[in-house]
C-alpha cells in the first residue's frame, strides 16, 4: 500500500493536480483557496510546473486558458468572489472549450468566515453549462483531479472544482495513487472557428455546448463519485451534496430507521439517480453546503406530486450558513445535545491588526487629519486594513469588493462628498485599483487615494505582490496624477505629526492626490 | 475508540502546531483523523479553534457535533468557555491559566478563577511558567500538548518525530526544548490524575 499522507483538503487538490500531469497553476490569493496554489508552488521545481501568482483572477484565468490552448493541463485557483472577477473569461471559455484539460477551482466560504458573501459557485458552473465536482473529503479531492482533467479533455470544456472552507482547511490522511500522469506535449490550437468567438463562430459553439448537456448528465449518472444507497423499507431519502454527505452519514448512523442516501459530488445533477431516489421514498431531505440549488431544482415551482421535499427552503435546515451534523440531526428528528454546564456569555474576540502593523500608524494619522472634516468619508477595500473599521481606529465607511475603494470614492465625490478618501493596499491596488485611478487622474476627480504599501499580500499569508515601493509611485505618475500630489510617507509613531500634516494637505486639495505610506508588513518573511 | 478534541486559543498562539502534532502521532498509529482549522482573517488575534477527531474507524464529519467532545484543550482560559457546548457530560477541560488580554471587556482575575472553578472535570496548567523554567516562553503551547497527551492516550515520545519535522529547521536545540516541554506537561497532567 502506498504511504499515507496528512494533507489539508487544499493540499490534496494540489497533489492530485500534480499527479494528474499538471503543467501550470494560476490564480490570486484568497481565503479559503490559497493553500492549493502554495502547495503546488512548493513542489513546482520538482514537477516542472509553472506557479506564479497573477495580478488578479481574470488575468490568471486568461493566462491559464492560454496554456490550455497550447495543449497543457492547467489549474486556476481563487476564492468564490474571485470568480466574479474572472467571470468574463470563465463564461466565454465554456464556449471556446479547451486544448489541454482546464480545471477552475472556486473555493466557497459558507458562513463567511473570511468573506463578504456566501455565493455558491455551483450556480456559476450551471450558468456556464459546464460540469462541476464537489469533493466530500480530502481523499476524493485528490482522486477527482485526474478524473476532472480527463473529462475536460474528453468533453472539450473547462471543469469546475467547487471547494468549501471546511474541506479546504481540514486535514486528514489520504492515500495517493500509484500512477503519475506525465505532462501533455505542446499542441497548439489551430482551430480559428473554436478559439475566435466572433458571433458566427460563437453561435455554432453555443449549439455544440448545448448538445453536450445530455452527455454531462450521463457522465454524472455514471460517475463513481455519485452514489445511491438504497435500503430495504426506507421511507426517508436524503440527497447530500459535497461535504454535507459526511454530516448526513454521521447523523443517520444514530437513526434507528433505514434511510436511502444519494450522494452527489459530480454535476450537472444526475437526473437518473435523483429519479430513482425520489421513486424509492415518500419524504426527501436535501442537505447542501451552500444555497438550496438541488432542493430548488427538484422541487420546482409546484413540488413533486405525492412527495414531500424538505431542506433549507422549508426551514427544516437553516436558510444560510455552514451545514453540520447537528443541523442534520434536527432535520431528521434526533435531539441535539444541550450543555449541562451553565456557560457564561463570552465576550467576542474579533481579529485585529498585529502589534506594530504599519496600517495602524497610517490609520492614527488619517483619523487625526480627518478630524477637522466631519463630512469626510473613507471608502476602504479588501485586506488586513479592513480591520481599521474596528476600534480604536474606526476608519472606513464602505467596503464592498476589490478596488471598489477607488471607484466608489470617485462616484461619491461626483455626488458632492468631500473629502472622499479611498484606502487600498498595494496588492489590491494592482488587482483592481489601477483602472479606476486612470479615469480619476484623467478627470482630476477630487479624491484622496491612500495606497498602503506593505510590500506583500498580507491577509492571506504574505504572498509576493506585483509592485511595491518606487514602482507604485511610477505607476501612479504614469497615469497622470500630478507629481506634486504623489506623497510618500513612513508610517511610524515618530513621524506621526508630520504624517498628519502631509495627509491634511492632500485632503484640502480638490483634485486627485495619492498618498503612499510605505512600510513592510511585520509578518513579512525574514530575508536570507 | 474515538477522541473528539476542541483545541482553542487566540490567533497566533500556535494551536495549529498542536493540532498538527497530534495528527502526526495519530497517523503513526494508523488511526483515522480529521482536523478542521481556522485560516484567514481570524488568525489576526481573533478567537480560533480547531476540531480534531481521532478514531480507529472512519471519521465522517470534519466538525464535532455539540456535546460530543471528549476534551477541550485550550492555550487560553477564556477561550474554553466559547466552546463549552461542544463538551460531553463526561468531557475534560485542559487549559493554560495564562490570560491573553486583547479585548477591553476581558473578565478580571477573580471572575476568571470563578469560571474555571465551575468546570467539573479540569486540569489547569501554568504553561507560561513551565515554559519559562524550561528556558523558552514560546513553548507554552507544546507544554499544553504534553498535558493533553494522557487524556488522548498518547505517550510523550510519540510526538518526537513530529516535533523534529516541525522544528528541525530551527535547529536541534529547538527540537530538544520542545520535547522537554511535552514531557513537563505530560508529567503535570499524569500527577494530576494520579
Amino acid at each position: 500500500m502506498a504511504r499515507q499522507l496528512t494533507l489539508l483538503g487544499n493540499e490534496a487538490v494540489g497533489l492530485g493536480a500534480l499527479h494528474a500531469g499538471l503543467s501550470g497553476v494560476f490564480g490570486y490569493p484568497g481565503t479559503p483557496s490559497t493553500e492549493i496554489f502554495e502547495f503546488i508552488q512548493s513542489q513546482a521545481e520538482k514537477f516542472g510546473v509553472r506557479a506564479i501568482w497573477s495580478a488578479n483572477e481574470k488575468v490568471g484565468y486568461e493566462e491559464a486558458l492560454g496554456m490550455s490552448y497550447a495543449g497543457k493541463r492547467v489549474l486556476i485557483t481563487m476564492k468564490h468572489v474571485g470568480l466574479n472577477v474572472a467571470a468574463d473569461p470563465f463564461m466565454n471559455s465554456s464556449m471556446t472549450g479547451v486544448g489541454g484539460g482546464l480545471v477552475v477551482c472556486s473555493a466557497d466560504d459558507p458562513s463567511m468566515h473570511s468573506s463578504q458573501n456566501e455565493q455558491d459557485s455551483r450556480y456559476y458552473a450551471d450558468f456556464a453549462r459546464i460540469p462541476c465536482f464537489e469533493p466530500s473529503n480530502q481523499q476524493e479531492a485528490y482522486d477527482m483531479m485526474s478524473a476532472m482533467f480527463e473529462l475536460s479533455e474528453k468533453m472539450d470544456v473547462p471543469i469546475m472544482l467547487r471547494m468549501v472552507t471546511r474541506l479546504s482547511h481540514s486535514r486528514a490522511n489520504i492515500t495517493p495513487g500509484e500512477k503519475k500522469q506525465p505532462q501533455n506535449d505542446l499542441k497548439v490550437g489551430d482551430n480559428v472557428k473554436k478559439w475566435v468567438l466572433l458571433p458566427p463562430h460563437a453561435r455554432v459553439r453555443n449549439i455544440e455546448l448545448i448538445n453536450k448537456q445530455p452527455d454531462f448528465i450521463r457522465a454524472a449518472d455514471e460517475s463513481r463519485f455519485n452514489h445511491l444507497d438504497i435500503r430495504k423499507g426506507a421511507r426517508l431519502g436524503i440527497i447530500a451534496t459535497g461535504i454535507a454527505y459526511n454530516y448526513v452519514r454521521e447523523a443517520v448512523s444514530l437513526l434507528d430507521e433505514p434511510v436511502n442516501i444519494l450522494k452527489i459530488t459530480q454535476y450537472p445533477m444526475p437526473a437518473g439517480l435523483i429519479r430513482k431516489l425520489v421513486d424509492s421514498v415518500d419524504r426527501i431531505l436535501v442537505v447542501e453546503e451552500g444555497y438550496p440549488l438541488v432542493e430548488m431544482t427538484i422541487q420546482g415551482m409546484f413540488g413533486i406530486p405525492g412527495k414531500t421535499v424538505i431542506g433549507r427552503l422549508t426551514g427544516d435546515l437553516p436558510r444560510t450558513g455552514e451545514m453540520n451534523v447537528d443541523h442534520v440531526k434536527k432535520a431528521i428528528g434526533l435531539t441535539v445535545h444541550e450543555t449541562v454546564i451553565d456557560a457564561p456569555k463570552v465576550p467576542g474576540r474579533p481579529p485585529a491588526l498585529c502589534k506594530g502593523c504599519p496600517h495602524a500608524d497610517t490609520f492614527r494619522a488619517l483619523k487625526e487629519a480627518m478630524s477637522s472634516y466631519p463630512s469626510a468619508r473613507v471608502f476602504t477595500d479588501i485586506g488586513c486594513y479592513t480591520l481599521g473599521v474596528y476600534d480604536p481606529y474606526n476608519v472606513g465607511d464602505t467596503c464592498v469588493d476589490m478596488g471598489a475603494s477607488l471607484s466608489m470614492s470617485i462616484g461619491a465625490s461626483a455626488a458632492g462628498v468631500h473629502p472622499a478618501i479611498a484606502v487600498i493596499g498595494d496588492s489590491t491596488f494592482i488587482h483592481s485599483g489601477m483602472t479606476p485611478l486612470i479615469g480619476a487622474a484623467k478627470n482630476n476627480a477630487a479624491i484622496t487615494v491612500i495606497i498602503m504599501d506593505n510590500s506583500l499580500v498580507a491577509m492571506t499569508g504574505a504572498q509576493e505582490t506585483m509592485a511595491t515601493g518606487g514602482n507604485i509611485e511610477k505607476i501612479v505618475e504614469s497615469f497622470g496624477v500630478p507629481r506634486e500630489h504623489i506623497v510618500t510617507l513612513n508610517p511610524l509613531p515618530k513621524h506621526h505629526a508630520a504624517n498628519v500634516a502631509l495627509i491634511r494637505k492632500e485632503l484640502e486639495h480638490t483634485g486627485v492626490s495619492v498618498v503612499i505610506p510605505q512600510r513592510v508588513c511585520v509578518k513579512a518573511p525574514k530575508k536570507g | 475508540m474515538k477522541r473528539d478534541i476542541i483545541i482553542s486559543g487566540v490567533g497566533g498562539q500556535g494551536i495549529l502546531s498542536i493540532s498538527y502534532l497530534i495528527c502526526h502521532a495519530a497517523l503513526e498509529r494508523g488511526w483515522s483523523f480529521k482536523q478542521a482549522e481556522v485560516h484567514g482573517m481570524a488568525q489576526r488575534g481573533g478567537a480560533v479553534q480547531s476540531h480534531l477527531r481521532l478514531n480507529d474507524r472512519e471519521v465522517f464529519s470534519d466538525l464535532i457535533p455539540k456535546g460530543q467532545a471528549d476534551l477541550i484543550l485550550s492555550v487560553e482560559p477564556l477561550e474554553v468557555f466559547r466552546y463549552l457546548d461542544f463538551l460531553s457530560d463526561t468531557g475534560v477541560v485542559i487549559t493554560a491559566t495564562d490570560p491573553f488580554v486583547n479585548i477591553p471587556n476581558y473578565p478580571d482575575a477573580a471572575e476568571m478563577s470563578r469560571l474555571l472553578d465551575s468546570l467539573p472535570h479540569k486540569i489547569l496548567v501554568n504553561a507560561d511558567e513551565i515554559a519559562k523554567n524550561i528556558g523558552n516562553a514560546r513553548v507554552a503551547n507544546t507544554v499544553m500538548l504534553g498535558a493533553a497527551a494522557p487524556a488522548i492516550g498518547f505517550q510523550p515520545d510519540e510526538f518526537d518525530k513530529g516535533l523534529a519535522e516541525l522544528f528541525g529547521r530551527k535547529g536541534e536545540k529547538m527540537v530538544e526544548i520542545n520535547q522537554q516541554a511535552v514531557r513537563a506537561g505530560f508529567e503535570l497532567a499524569t500527577n494530576h490524575t494520579a
